[in-house]
């Protein structure tokens, strides 16, 4: 993804992932088979729960349901189409440019594919939040995992 | 009739020109909290750099400065919502003082099969409180349906009010809708079935001339910090004998008279018995300058001033046409409104990067979506301060917002 996305791309993006989102649905298999996270904000609408398949260390499947924001709904399923397939050491490494980026930090863009067009939220601080609800919920379940693992 | 230029001299957040990206801040947020005049300001400097003790017990003349401010404080106070004195307790705001009549006195005098009667429309603090007493005695807690438009009437009240109801707890204007509701009449229809009414006065008293022997409510809460006071402070106005007979929640310091190693203990009489622990001092100073400030524009000008205010805004906010306003006809300054097809909080988040101070979401009162079938709103919400120029920037904002999420990509 180049880096000189122009401000009408990065809105049609956040836009087509909000109205059109791929992953926000409950799972489609044995949901006793998916961890789950649910995550709500006193300031906002925002209530979702994160569901994750995870095997052999990799993530399986992810999806996402609830009430969400424009901004929480479009980060949340971004988020999911780039774990789909990573194995947990890629999404933990993913997750973690994403909040760099957020919090205007060194990052590296290269991973984070269409999830760039929240680089500048930080300009709006209030919505930090909202961009980083869903990828918070992932972060819990690898961390989990992780303990898990050990 | 109120200048709001004028006014804004004795505002230190106008006199500093304070922006917010990069913009002349426009703050239309005074249903959250207002803006402290200098005469607020200078009081609690008074009392950091000349009259730093505590209060009680002071066998020093600082100590006694301070009780003195302390009764001060009730009398300016009872004064400016016509109560005696010693019906007035010092708390840290409104939660805390509709926290005090439901664990007080609720939780004391209320039975199992005992109702008390809410709105969708009330603030989180007119509503947990008693849910939390309900969940602790087993009494119900049900729901004055409110009209077409959103509004308390007494008519609804007397529909579904009834020999079980113990506690009306309403309030006086709704947070979110900016609604006056005719407490006086709700208060008769409450006192004709041997309820009491516990009025939630937040959002009113710092907006309108509220009188509680006019209005003959049993409790009346509001805030300090939403009428230009310090925040921390707030009020529980209660009928003396009611006083008399709650149980304080808090105890400790300052609020007995002596106990014993058998656990008995003496309390002082309310309203002192209410106020355990070193109280708010600071706050107390700067709560008593800011009564004394409001009383001095005059509480009737600044309800005039905020009824003309208002109309200019709907008058402007009506030549957009995709908004959409919840409350048009309601008194208070309050108006609630959403783009169509914006989502409330990108409609905020776009305001933000237009230094336009407004709120979306659900405002505390997180029952009302049941009435309004919108999970988040955006409120603009004004004062004595608040110009047509502030208006205008809004109705400019949302007129040439484009599209509202740029504020991303500015």
């Amino acid at each position: 993804m180049p880096i000189s996305l122009s401000p009408m791309m990065m809105r049609q993006i956040i836009m087509d992932h909000y109205e059109n989102p791929q992953y926000k649905h409950a799972p489609e298999g044995d949901v006793s088979k998916y961890e789950q996270v649910h995550m709500d904000s006193a300031n906002c609408i925002d209530d979702i729960i994160v569901y994750v398949l995870v095997k052999d260390n990799k993530v399986i499947d992810a999806c996402f349901d609830g009430v969400a924001c424009t901004i929480s709904t479009a980060s949340t399923d971004i988020m999911c189409g780039l774990m789909i397939g990573k194995t947990f050491e890629e999404a933990k490494y993913i997750v973690e440019q994403y909040n760099n980026m957020i919090h205007e930090k060194e990052y590296n863009p290269d991973v984070l594919d269409e999830a760039i067009v929240f680089m500048n939220t930080a300009k709006q601080a209030a919505r930090i939040h909202c961009a980083t609800i869903g990828w918070d919920a992932l972060d819990e379940i690898l961390e989990h995992h992780h303990h898990e693992e050990k | 009739m109120i200048d709001p230029k004028q006014i804004r001299k004795d505002f230190p957040m106008y006199v500093n020109h304070i922006k917010m990206q990069g913009h002349d801040l426009v703050f239309l947020d005074n249903a959250s909290t207002t803006f402290k005049p200098f005469p607020v300001l200078k009081a609690e400097e008074e009392y950091l750099t000349r009259f730093t003790s505590n209060t009680h017990r002071g066998d020093y003349d600082l100590c006694f400065t301070n009780d003195s401010k302390v009764a001060e404080a009730r009398h300016v106070i009872g004064q400016f919502i016509n109560a005696e004195d010693k019906e007035i307790v010092l708390t840290s705001g409104t939660t805390m003082s509709i926290n005090f009549i439901a664990h007080g006195y609720a939780d004391k005098f209320l039975k199992k099969d005992d109702e008390i009667l809410l709105t969708v429309a009330e603030h989180a603090s007119n509503i947990l409180p008693w849910f939390e007493i309900s969940k602790k005695i087993g009494c119900k807690v049900s729901f004055i349906p409110l009209d077409k438009e959103g509004r308390l009437t007494p008519e609804n009240v007397r529909r579904v009010i009834s020999n079980k109801t113990k506690i009306v707890a309403v309030a006086q204007v709704t947070n979110v809708l900016g609604f006056v509701n005719d407490i006086k009449e709700i208060a008769k229809i409450t006192h004709e079935f041997g309820a009491i009414i516990a009025c939630d006065g937040a959002q009113s008293v710092p907006h309108m001339k509220v009188d509680v022997k006019d209005l003959d409510v049993d409790f009346l809460s509001f805030s300090g910090h939403k009428l230009c006071g310090p925040t921390g402070t707030g009020v529980l106005y209660a009928k003396y004998e009611l006083l008399e007979k709650m149980d304080p929640v808090l105890v400790g310091g300052g609020d007995n008279v002596k106990f014993e190693t058998d656990a008995s203990a003496k309390y002082l009489p309310a309203p002192a018995k209410f106020e355990a622990g070193t109280l708010n001092i600071q706050g107390i100073y700067g709560l008593v300058a800011a009564i004394k400030y409001i009383q001095e524009i005059g509480i009737e000008n600044i309800e005039d001033f905020e009824k003309n205010i208002r109309k200019y805004a709907i008058s402007r906010l009506k030549e957009i046409p995709d908004l959409v306003i919840y409350n048009e006809n309601a008194e208070a300054g309050i108006i609630t409104f959403n783009m169509k097809g914006v989502f409330a909080q990108d409609l905020a988040t776009y305001l933000n990067s237009r230094g336009i101070a407004c709120r979306s979401g659900q405002h505390c009162a997180k029952l009302l979506h049941h009435f309004t079938g919108e999970l988040a709103t955006v409120r603009m919400s004004m004062y004595f301060y608040t110009t047509k120029e502030d208006i205008d920037a809004l109705v400019e904002a949302l007129k040439n917002g484009g599209n509202f999420l740029d504020a991303y990509f500015a």
